[in-house]
């Protein structure tokens, strides 16, 4: 009974030391609020790491979830197009619509790559503000922190400051991690990799590599094994290192590529939570760093 | 010794006290000027700090002000590209559908034997190939408050349905919205999905017989989402009773109206669930069907009275890690049961009837259970079961003897069975085709073996789907 009593008491005192409730489409950015936010933000994450950004349930719970939000954090540029907006329409929340202080998207923040010359389903899908998968570049993170500070101050006046100063501590952190990532990344620079779905051009153009091919025929159409025999021998001139994948992907793909183009195959986390050592954002780009660096060995 | 040394202390003292009072009235003054000095410093001091303080915050908002101008300078940048002068105009959308059937029974004598006629479009469709609806869907955001959505259905014989024409509230906030226009009502789970959602080619049974295919009415619709992380949610409409089991009334006021409700949360990442209860009520008005009595004559029932029917529904999802692209299970099921009672009229001529009226009262029926599984990307097999129970049929006209069960094969007790089978291949979010086979057995002595072969396209702008 006592413990009971002391459960619902530290219940309650967590809610009233939480103020601002945080609900994050996808782990990186529930990540960032949590470095941004400390103890003020109550973070809600609606995805887990190892699922497909792309193909999300609109579940009750994310609703339930959305309905008490004072902020929705989300990529953008059309990356949760298929399962957000339902979610938000159905949320009962005006303070998260799109277009409200309550609704912030990391993609405004960046400048976006492979942004489509042509909007046309025939070429796979295909996202008109350029390619969504913005969080493998560090530096993005920090432009992405820079927008979402100042969001938090302003939906949260009375914290403000010490939101200012988490950020300034956690980007001091974040810059000396760079510096650290990009020395040990050196040998990765001018590296051909092929690729199963489009989803490190950020990465690859922070770290100077180059992918010469992707598995995927089309953004988002799985691969028949006679597209992937063809793709092998269209690169095999080019000697790329390796084959990648994100940890969401479906594994034939690149492990068939692996084993016939005899080149490591490997798996990035993508997210925080796409490996057992991405526990957080610089665990994150540890693990992506220590996976490329032994496959390069 | 000790006195001399008592006087020279004590002289001493008198000594060092006419300099120390002499000094103390300096001190005084001194103490003052400083005390005055430091009053003067401190107040400076405070000016100055307050100068700091302002500019610091001045810089501070500075910094806030060129972020957030980068920020909107890269907006603009993104925007700039997409800006046209048709940048406002609604998402546009359009549902292509199609499929061959093969069907043992012939498609225009369908019937569900035991229930009232929904005068829906129950029917498998035509034999052969043919086009099924094709669906335009408008939306877009009228104004910061407002959501509107248009939802023609065009008809491959000609013509225009309007599906669903509302207006939604963006959130009205404490967790209510607001709906009203043309919509598909909230009851059940499978009723505000569209047909190009649904996992089989066609409605379960218990959607044809109670509520014609879909209960979709003219009226407004109120939610209340609960401030809970259990999700909660209770709905109320009105409406006209447009379709079934209502008559679209001649009256003033509300002929229909429904209330419902929906817990749903997860097991996990890997799973989600969600179960409601709902309750429709109509009072319909000369509701009529036809039927042939026992000389062959087609003739015409009206009913009048009251429909009550609830609805139990429960959908459990599984997709490993959360992740269903490759694989992922859903089972759904829903039960309903309706009791109807009021009066019939019938004006056959057979028996002693000649135009008659008497009491009517039904209570019955249905559900069904079915799964769908992803066994590999893009590739679904599914298994359905449907039943119904025809159960009390009590028609005052037959116990009056008036005219017998002769003359209401229509309503001759039966309780339907459906078994489905389908196989469907996506090969991207915006292409199905579909493969299914079903043995029905809603008419009595006439078992159906139905093959459809279905295609949905979408193409426009990309949609989002509910749970």
């Amino acid at each position: 009974m006592k413990r009971l009593v002391f459960a619902l008491f530290s219940l309650l005192s967590l809610a009233a030391h939480a103020e601002l409730k945080v609900f994050a489409t996808v782990p990186e950015w529930g990540a960032l609020v949590k470095e941004i936010g400390g103890k003020h933000a109550d973070v809600f994450i609606a995805t887990g790491g190892l699922q497909d950004p792309h193909h999300v349930e609109a579940r009750p719970s994310l609703i339930a979830r959305a309905r008490n939000a004072d902020l929705v954090v989300a990529t953008g540029a059309e990356l949760e197009v298929g399962w957000l907006p339902v979610i938000l329409r159905n949320s009962g929340n005006p303070r998260v619509q799109p277009g409200q202080p309550g609704n912030f998207e990391a993609a405004r923040a960046v400048r976006m790559l492979e942004v489509p010359a042509r909007l046309d389903r025939a070429d796979g899908d295909v996202h008109a503000g350029g390619n969504p998968h913005i969080q493998t570049d560090p530096r993005n993170i920090l432009k992405v922190g820079e927008a979402l500070v100042a969001r938090m101050a302003q939906l949260d006046a009375i914290n403000a400051n010490e939101y200012q100063a988490n950020f300034k501590h956690f980007a001091e952190r974040w810059k000396a991690a760079m510096a650290k990532w990009e020395a040990s990344a050196a040998p990765l620079r001018g590296m051909r990799v092929v690729t199963q779905h489009k989803a490190f051009p950020y990465l690859y153009d922070w770290l100077g590599i180059l992918e010469v091919a992707t598995l995927e025929p089309k953004p988002g159409v799985e691969p028949a094994v006679s597209y992937l025999a063809q793709v092998m021998n269209d690169v095999t001139t080019q000697k790329p290192r390796m084959v990648i994948r994100a940890a969401w992907n479906s594994p034939q793909p690149t492990e068939w590529f692996s084993e016939h183009a005899h080149i490591p195959g490997v798996v990035l986390p993508f997210t925080v939570g796409g490996s057992d050592q991405a526990r957080d954002l610089f665990s994150f780009f540890d693990d992506t760093l220590a996976q490329l660096l032994r496959a390069n060995k | 010794m000790y006195r001399a040394s008592l006087f020279v202390l004590a002289a001493c003292g008198v000594l060092a006290s006419l300099p120390a009072q002499a000094a103390d009235n300096d001190l005084k003054a001194l103490r003052e000027e400083i005390a005055q000095m430091r009053q003067a410093y401190e107040q400076r001091i405070n000016a100055l700090e307050a100068r700091l303080i302002k500019a610091e915050s001045k810089a501070d908002s500075a910094q806030t002000v060129a972020q957030q101008a980068a920020v909107q300078q890269n907006t603009v940048q993104q925007a700039a590209a997409s800006t046209q002068s048709n940048s406002f105009n609604p998402e546009v959308s359009m549902i292509l559908q199609g499929s061959y059937n093969n069907l043992k029974q012939d498609p225009n004598a369908y019937q569900i034997t035991g229930f009232v006629p929904t005068l829906g479009e129950v029917s498998p469709g035509a034999r052969g190939f043919s086009l099924g609806e094709s669906e335009l869907v408008l939306s877009a955001n009228i104004d910061p408050n407002w959501r509107g959505t248009a939802i023609l259905a065009l008809a491959p014989e000609g013509g225009v349905n309007v599906e669903n024409a509302t207006f939604e509230s963006l959130g009205l906030g404490n967790g209510f919205s607001f709906k009203g226009g043309r919509f598909f009502s909230g009851i059940g789970y499978m009723n505000e999905q569209h047909s190009h959602a649904w996992d089989f080619a066609d409605a379960p049974l218990a959607y044809k017989a109670f509520l014609g295919n879909q209960l979709g009415d003219d009226g407004v619709q109120v939610r209340w989402l609960a401030p809970t992380d259990l999700f909660l949610e209770f709905g109320a409409e009105v409406g006209r009773g447009r379709t079934f089991p209502g008559a679209g009334n001649n009256k003033n006021g509300v002929s229909q109206g429904a209330v419902f409700a929906h817990m749903g949360g997860d097991v996990g990442i890997s799973n989600a669930w969600r179960v409601g209860l709902s309750w429709l009520g109509s009072s319909p008005k000369d509701r009529s069907f036809d039927d042939t009595d026992s000389t062959g004559t087609t003739v015409s029932n009206r009913f009048s009275g009251k429909s009550r029917t609830w609805v139990a529904d429960g959908i459990w999802k599984w997709s490993p890690n959360g992740n269903s692209t490759v694989n992922n299970f859903k089972l759904q099921g829903e039960y309903f049961k309706r009791r109807e009672d009021g009066t019939l009229a019938s004006n056959s001529t057979a028996g002693a009837c000649g135009g008659c009226a008497a009491g009517f009262e039904t209570d019955q029926s249905g559900w069904y259970v079915q799964g769908v599984y992803q066994f590999m990307p893009h590739w679904r097999v599914g298994l359905r079961h449907d039943g119904l129970k025809s159960g009390t049929v009590n028609i005052g006209l037959i116990n009056s003897g008036m005219l017998s069960f002769a003359d209401f094969p229509q309503l001759a007790a039966h309780d339907p069975k459906r078994n489905t089978a389908m196989l469907d291949y996506s090969p991207s979010e915006f292409t199905r085709f579909r493969l299914q086979w079903a043995r029905d057995d809603s008419g009595i002595g006439a078992t159906d073996n139905q093959l459809f072969l279905q295609y949905i396209f979408s193409l426009g702008a990309h949609g989002a789907h509910a749970f």
